[in-house]
């Protein structure tokens, strides 16, 4: 089990790779990417209870589905270097005939990957399935998935929240990445959505809320917690609160960086920032 | 010429209902899924008998497909449940991430599919849905022909790994396939022979399509009739080897032409072997309410249509 130095160390590197894959290609997500870099990687080598290697149906593990497909750059790091995928394989990101598209898709065969996402709002659903199906195979583990803010302004995750509660799916942890940025400004500029703690409770959903969701021993706590909360009859969301663009002060507190790539100087600045820790791939 | 007879009519819905309650005595992975249509569906008799396996989703059909793949996960063969229209056009980006980019094994079963769902009107007839599904990557697309052959399809997509869609009505039709027929995806099934028109019909026109050849027989015209339960893939070995006897083709669905069975017809012919075509189905139109009778008469997917089309395409060979 990884101490928090560890957990640090890795951090780093995820950034790291997420700005050169990006830089690369000149196109891809850092922002909220770097917003969920310690939450992932708390997830995949702290929180979850995985099983060595990849199959789909993944019977007796905890199970993770990105919703929010964009934040591509991190998930790929982070399953990387959690050993599905050769690191040495990031470098083909988003280029032709590469396993790591743009958005995450199963039809490579990226193992780590379980649906396609990047189309918002779909995730939330297709844990649920997958939720119901571990309660039917009497499988105690858990599905998580993690969700952008602004994505909830799509429909389809209402469905969601109301189906799980409604049906006492309480072996998954929802996770939303409060950042409070979207592509067109804040979320509060461009729809405002009020309380989503308040959403989730009226729905009926147990709400933890992380308020330093870029602090690594914050976030494991938090998702402790939230772990302890399950199968008591509800499902858990987890608020993570983040900072988009985290760990590279120009790319923080802004929706600029959403979809836009470092050039050279700024990808040399965003390095400087976060030393070299577990070798670049 | 072989001549077919009834002696029921039943709605190709329960024939859905029978085949689903057989996956529920036979397959233990099978799971159902509805979007509060039920009864409309004939899913009752597997809800009865495993109700653990059935999942009442609520009026939410974009949660219910993305459910249905994320259950597949887990290694659940999901069949989703509802109307045709709210089926596919209600969550086309669903079945395309979610499903068929995905590549889940999630059974989309569609019921009141075409004109035939009759006096709720256009809001509720879908006649775009086999050219959304076709379109889709890796999606298998389905529209059996009576009671019999629906049950039998049913059990057969179980059988087959990857997305499929599977369209069915309302209305009762007869039922003129043999009971235990096995179903072969994408075989095309030669209900008559003929030598100067071939008829290719999918669904309820089937029937339509036996009951013009009878009345093309009276006028010493032999029509080859053969059923093509299976949009995609398409038979395109039966159309050809059929059109190289008969010189000429009517295809007939409940369907917009634009999108359907008659265009992917078409472009088998244009590819392999030219040859004169006429369609049947509804032209670039919204349906109506009416009672099934009336609107398949007024749209002209009727046996009497096929037999005007057939004798306009045999004077263009």
């Amino acid at each position: 089990m990884p101490n928090t130095q560890q957990l640090e160390d890795l951090t780093t590197q995820v950034r790291r790779d997420i700005i050169r894959m990006v830089h690369k290609v000149n196109s891809g997500h850092p922002g909220g990417s770097l917003g969920c870099t310690e939450f992932l990687v708390a997830l995949y080598n702290e929180i979850m209870d995985r099983k060595e290697g990849f199959d789909m149906d993944g019977i007796g593990e905890d199970l993770f589905f990105l919703s929010n497909g964009h934040i591509s750059p991190v998930f790929y790091s982070v399953l990387a270097r959690a050993g599905y995928f050769p690191v040495e394989e990031l470098s083909t990101f988003r280029l032709i005939d590469s396993r790591l598209q743009g958005h995450p898709t199963t039809h490579e065969g990226l193992p780590g990957v379980r649906v396609a996402s990047g189309s918002l709002g779909q995730g939330m659903s297709v844990a649920l399935g997958a939720a119901e199906v571990k309660k039917m195979n009497g499988d105690k583990s858990i599905v998580y998935s993690l969700h952008g803010d602004g994505e909830l302004q799509e429909g389809q995750n209402w469905e969601a929240i109301m189906y799980a509660a409604a049906k006492k799916v309480d072996n998954i942890i929802a996770a939303v990445d409060l950042n409070g940025q979207q592509i067109d400004g804040s979320t509060d500029d461009v729809l405002p959505m009020g309380s989503i703690k308040g959403k989730f409770e009226a729905f009926g959903w147990t709400v933890v809320e992380i308020e330093e969701g870029n602090n690594i021993d914050a976030i494991l706590k938090g998702m402790a917690n939230a772990k302890s909360k399950t199968g008591q009859g509800k499902p858990v969301c987890v608020l993570l609160k983040t900072v988009m663009g985290n760990g590279i002060d120009f790319m923080m507190h802004t929706h600029e960086w959403h979809g836009k790539a470092p050039n050279d100087d700024q990808l040399a600045i965003g390095l400087a920032q976060n030393p070299e820790t577990l070798g670049d791939y | 010429m072989k001549t077919y007879t009834y002696t029921e009519k039943k709605d190709t819905r329960s024939g859905f209902g029978a085949g689903l309650a057989e996956l529920g005595r036979t397959n233990p992975d099978v799971v159902a899924l509805c979007a509060d249509l039920t009864p409309s569906l004939k899913m009752g008799e597997f809800i009865k008998e495993n109700p653990e396996r059935f999942f009442q989703i609520g009026i939410a059909e974009a949660n219910m497909m993305g459910i249905a793949a994320g259950m597949t996960i887990g290694g659940k063969i999901p069949f989703t449940g509802t109307f045709a229209n709210f089926a596919t056009g209600r969550v086309y980006d669903q079945i395309r991430q979610s499903i068929a980019y995905s590549d889940k094994n999630v059974k989309i079963c569609a019921s009141h599919a075409g004109l035939t769902l009759g006096e709720d009107g256009a809001t509720h007839q879908i006649l775009e849905d086999i050219g959304l599904m076709k379109m889709l990557p890796g999606m298998v697309v389905i529209n059996p022909c009576d009671f019999n052959q629906t049950k039998a399809a049913t059990i057969a997509i179980a059988e087959h790994k990857g997305p499929v869609y599977l369209r069915f009505g309302r209305p009762s039709v007869p039922i003129f396939t043999p009971a235990n027929q096995k179903f072969e995806i994408g075989k095309a099934i030669q209900l008559t022979e003929g030598t100067d028109v071939t008829i290719v019909a999918t669904g309820h026109l089937v029937w339509e399509a036996l009951e013009a050849s009878k009345v093309l027989n009276e006028q010493g015209i032999s029509a080859e009739v053969i059923n093509i339960h299976t949009i995609k893939p398409l038979d395109d070995k039966a159309i050809i080897e059929s059109v190289s006897k008969t010189g000429c083709i009517v295809t007939a669905e409940e369907h917009n032409i634009l999108g359907g069975l008659g265009e992917s017809v078409a472009r088998v012919l244009a590819t392999q072997k030219p040859t004169p075509q006429e369609f049947i189905g509804t032209n670039d139109t919204f349906g109506e309410s009416g009672t099934p009778a009336q609107l398949m008469d007024k749209y002209g997917l009727n046996s009497s249509s096929i037999v005007e089309k057939a004798l306009a395409v045999i004077k263009r060979k």
